[in-house]
């Protein structure tokens, strides 16, 4: 089975490297969709022997992974793992998402709520918000539906389409996963919170911004 | 007549010969064009005579007819701005993909350029 890791990364400099060298191991081969970056993300990149895709300017994180998917497709990969450059998860886990795959999973969502050791209670609330929204909207109950950490076989990747730009992309790509009928797991994942990646999240404005262009997606659908 | 009649009608003139011209650079079409004028010929009527508008209100069930119209503007201007939205949205996802495309591309050239080089330093290497 060849497995292919996305990593997306907007001005990730200073994370990125090793993001890379722990999940080298995992994986076949690394594709890191690099957003518009203002800094040397896609030289480091490059220098740990990534495939690096880069966007002429930033759109967002959809657009990355969407990015991401195409590259895959070309690559004929036969499992696509997601994963943040801010070194929030940690890439020792990815045989469980190979695992869950194995055991007949086409999607599957590392869920950090299921372990909530370590994240702070803003961010708990935060996520319960994002799962409801994810629920009505869409019909589809995860715990963790703002997750990353994510893996899909090819045939889910064939299925799925991203319309969405930025954050909203989570949220939507377990909507189109209920919407094809595909078999998704939850596994717990433990997330690895530092200052550094708490401040790469999304703050509030940006959350209720998700929110409008959810429900946007939700009317287009 | 007030001069805030005065204002609006002379707005509204002004409107139209906006439109005209927009039209005339090929920028609107016909079925625009028409739209619009009409648009602007209601406000003219509704500004000279605005009793007009307290037959349609008293028609719709609305106390006064300057309210009416305050209603049916409001609410025409939130579709505006949904249409305005979703458009945006669009052209957003327009770019993404231009913008992937490119990327994509690039990647594909580079991974072709990498390629042709270790199959020429494979094959010196045997030689």
């Amino acid at each position: 089975m060849r497995t292919i890791a996305i990593i997306p990364a907007y001005n990730e400099e200073k994370t990125i490297a090793e993001v890379l060298l722990n999940t080298r191991p995992f994986v076949d081969e690394i594709v890191v969709v690099n957003d518009g970056s203002s800094d040397r993300t896609a030289e480091i990149a490059k220098s740990q022997g990534a495939i690096v895709v880069s966007h002429v300017i930033n759109r967002g994180l959809g657009a990355s992974i969407g990015t991401g998917f195409e590259m895959s497709r070309r690559l004929g990969a036969d499992v696509i793992i997601t994963l943040d450059s801010d070194g929030q998860h940690d890439p020792k886990e990815i045989p469980c998402f190979i695992h869950a795959i194995e055991n007949g999973a086409d999607v599957v969502i590392g869920s950090r709520m299921i372990n909530r050791i370590g994240m702070p209670w803003y961010r708990r609330v935060a996520n319960t918000l994002g799962n409801f929204a994810t629920f009505f909207l869409f019909g589809a109950w995860v715990t963790d539906s703002q997750s990353g950490f994510r893996a899909f076989t090819a045939y889910a990747l064939r299925q799925i389409k991203i319309q969405t730009n930025r954050m909203e992309v989570s949220s939507e790509l377990i909507a189109e996963a209920k919407r094809n009928k595909l078999s998704l797991v939850e596994i717990s994942i433990k997330a690895i919170y530092t200052d550094y990646s708490l401040s790469k999240g999304q703050s509030f404005w940006v959350g209720v911004k998700t929110l409008a262009k959810l429900i946007l997606r939700r009317m287009n659908q | 007549m007030s001069i805030i009649q005065i204002l609006i009608i002379l707005f509204s003139v002004f409107a139209i010969s906006r439109t005209v011209r927009q039209f005339r650079q090929g920028a609107l079409t016909l079925a625009w064009l028409i739209v619009w004028i009409v648009f602007w010929i209601i406000v003219g009527g509704v500004t000279l005579s605005p009793q007009t508008t307290d037959t349609i209100a008293k028609l719709v069930g609305v106390g006064r007819g300057v309210d009416f119209i305050i209603y049916i503007s409001i609410i025409s201007l939130f579709y505006l701005v949904f249409r305005m939205f979703v458009k945006i949205e669009d052209v957003e996802r327009e770019i993404t993909k231009l913008v992937r495309k490119l990327a994509v591309g690039e990647a594909e050239e580079a991974r072709e350029v990498k390629e042709a080089e270790e199959v020429k330093e494979f094959g010196s290497r045997r030689l």
